[in-house]
């Protein structure tokens, strides 16, 4: 009892305290603002466009997953029953969770160990050849080509795939390759793992030009013997930010593909076999115009592709600087 | 012993044996021609004729090459009532604004954010990350219902606008210049210079790779805007619609499809290697010093 009444002036001592600081950090801040008026005028240009063409459309499309929207009437608010039929009565976006699990998972980690082991092992060669190894490793992101694949993997005798295996005596038949259900997802990975060379590789090979030479040079001093070591002790430590660029582009990539799939094995794929969740929001979205069934599914998407960043960052922190 | 060491160091990278050179050379190689195996393949299925699509084996070269399917795509091209030449304009147009401006929007942009502590660069940075996590199908209508409202629908502006702020481009340039030693930025202060002359004439000469990293970004990007939907005037139409307009799908015209793919390749190709070719001569006497 005795103590209570002790504290009591204590507390407000405290609450004071803080409305003090607040005030004084608001004359701080805008003390700041006022020092860094340039900085705020130098963003302004990339900030105009990106507030109109990115961040309003963003804010306008959040509320669309809880409301049922057919682009010709107005929203209508549903609440969370999109989300509610999503994750109880929708048996294809359960399949299609499996899908681009598997699809990121076998995607995402080994394209991005591709992309840093080859923009290592290209810097290592000479000038020219860098140029040359560069495009040809970045050629496929550039290039429109999913009909040559469909030549590949022809389900007749004509396909490269089929006639190879043919000839050699490795099968009796041509395989359907692109409506067989068992080999549907292993084409579109091999199809996405041949384009997946693209941002993120050329930003480590960046990253690798933008080393200071002279650190090599002392490493050599202070005793590092190979390549190896220096790519340990020297490289990975100075190359973080683009790491990370790397790891955000890698998920991006890995969970949103949906366009390999449909242009390569048709929509939608037999048994759903590459049927991806950005396939699922493609066919609820563009196919059937329940436009706020489909944005839940995004939003869905947005959330796993959200933690997943989280991670990695976490994972890159100490080559952060 | 120690001089002789040193003298190797300054001179060479630490333990470079030619063996292993040519090891990474020859792996490097094998994969290469994985990768480059079909766009091999999309180039000798465009100078083959018809009837050699559908012979068994598969010939790996064209045995009567032709430029048939070329030819086929651009009588296509040439009789519509628009002429070519003016979707070469339109592409060519479209892209060197957006490529320009995004390299120097994003630059600025991306120079304030790594190396300025003003207030609201904490939540700036997370909105761009989050930005270019984000994705959903509504966003489009969302992006036309804005652009209506601006009356930008069937207007040139309606494909250069949107592209210029490039989450992609910012972050990247963000993260490079993170690197950029904060006494570089000091020093300038110290002579006076402002942070506009800062950035171009003292942080961007340094940050060439990045720059030409965003600039091919930007350029394929641009180069490959369809806009079917914001621009439905054929006079304002871009390369890329048109070319697919000409090469509908179907294995029967896979030879046509190919030849469109390759001729749009060629231009993102040849600004690749300008661009890497920058890179590269600008680092061998460039050096960023803590």
């Amino acid at each position: 009892m005795a103590n209570e009444i002790h504290n009591k002036p204590a507390v407000m001592d405290r609450d004071a305290i803080g409305r003090r600081t607040k005030q004084e950090q608001r004359k701080m801040t805008w003390r700041l603002m006022k020092q860094n008026k340039e900085c705020y005028l130098m963003m302004l240009p990339f900030m105009i466009f990106f507030l109109i063409f990115t961040i309003i459309p963003v804010v306008l499309s959040l509320p669309m997953g809880l409301t049922d929207f057919n682009m010709v009437e107005f929203p209508k608010w549903v609440g969370l029953s999109n989300f509610y039929n999503l994750f109880l009565s929708d048996k294809i976006f359960i399949q299609s969770i499996r899908v681009t699990l598997i699809f990121a998972l076998f995607t995402g980690p080994i394209s991005y160990v591709l992309c840093f082991l080859l923009a290592w092992l290209i810097n290592e060669l000479h000038p020219k050849l860098k140029t040359i190894f560069t495009l040809i490793f970045y050629a496929p992101s550039m290039a429109n080509v999913y009909t040559i694949w469909q030549l590949i993997f022809s389900g007749d005798s004509y396909g490269y795939a089929n006639s190879f295996l043919l000839e050699l005596g490795l099968s009796t038949y041509s395989i359907q390759w692109l409506t067989d259900s068992q080999y549907i997802l292993g084409v579109v990975i091999v199809v996405q793992l041949w384009i997946s060379l693209g941002a993120g590789f050329l930003a480590l090979r960046a990253g690798f030009q933008n080393i200071d030479r002279s650190q090599y040079e002392a490493g050599a001093i202070e005793g590092i013997k190979n390549r190896w070591q220096e790519l340990i002790y020297i490289t990975i430590p100075s190359m973080g930010p683009q790491l990370m660029f790397a790891a955000v582009m890698q998920i991006v990539s890995s969970f949103t593909a949906d366009i390999v799939a449909r242009n390569l094995v048709g929509f939608p794929s037999t048994d759903y076999a590459a049927h991806t969740v950005m396939t699922h929001a493609f066919d609820y979205g563009w196919i059937r115009y329940e436009m706020g069934y489909s944005s839940a599914i995004c939003m869905v998407l947005f959330v796993a592709m959200f933690f997943a960043e989280k991670l990695i960052s976490k994972l890159l922190s100490k080559y952060m600087d | 012993m120690a001089t002789e060491k040193r003298l190797k160091a300054s001179n060479k990278q630490a333990g470079r044996k030619i063996g292993g050179t040519v090891g990474i050379f020859l792996f490097l190689t094998v994969l290469g021609l994985f990768m480059a195996g079909p766009i091999y393949l999309a180039v000798v299925t465009s100078i083959k004729p018809v009837e050699e699509l559908f012979i068994f084996p598969p010939k790996l070269y064209a045995m009567n090459p032709t430029l048939d399917n070329y030819s086929d795509m651009f009588s296509v091209l040439s009789e519509m009532w628009v002429p070519f030449s003016r979707y070469v304009f339109n592409s060519v147009f479209v892209t060197v604004v957006v490529t320009v401006s995004q390299c120097f929007c994003a630059s600025m942009a991306a120079f304030c954010l790594a190396k300025c502590r003003f207030p609201g660069n904490a939540i700036l940075n997370k909105i761009i990350v989050t930005a270019l996590l984000y994705n959903s199908n509504v966003i489009y209508i969302m992006q036309y219902m804005v652009m209506a409202q601006l009356g930008m629908i069937n207007k040139m502006s309606a494909l250069i606008l949107p592209s210029i702020a490039s989450a992609m481009g910012l972050f990247l340039m963000r993260q490079s210049m993170s690197q950029v030693p904060d006494a570089m930025i000091e020093a300038a202060k110290v002579d006076g210079a402002n942070m506009f002359t800062t950035c171009w004439k003292i942080v961007m000469p340094n940050q060439k790779p990045a720059l030409m990293t965003m600039s091919i970004f930007a350029f394929q990007g641009a180069w490959n805007i369809q806009g079917g939907s914001l621009v439905y005037d054929e006079a304002l139409k871009t390369l890329p619609t048109v070319v697919q307009q000409a090469a509908a799908a179907g294995l029967a015209r896979a030879g046509v499809a190919m030849a469109a793919a390759v001729f749009m390749l060629i231009p993102p190709v040849v600004f690749f290697m300008l661009a890497q070719k920058n890179v590269i001569e600008t680092m061998a006497h460039s050096g960023i010093k803590d």
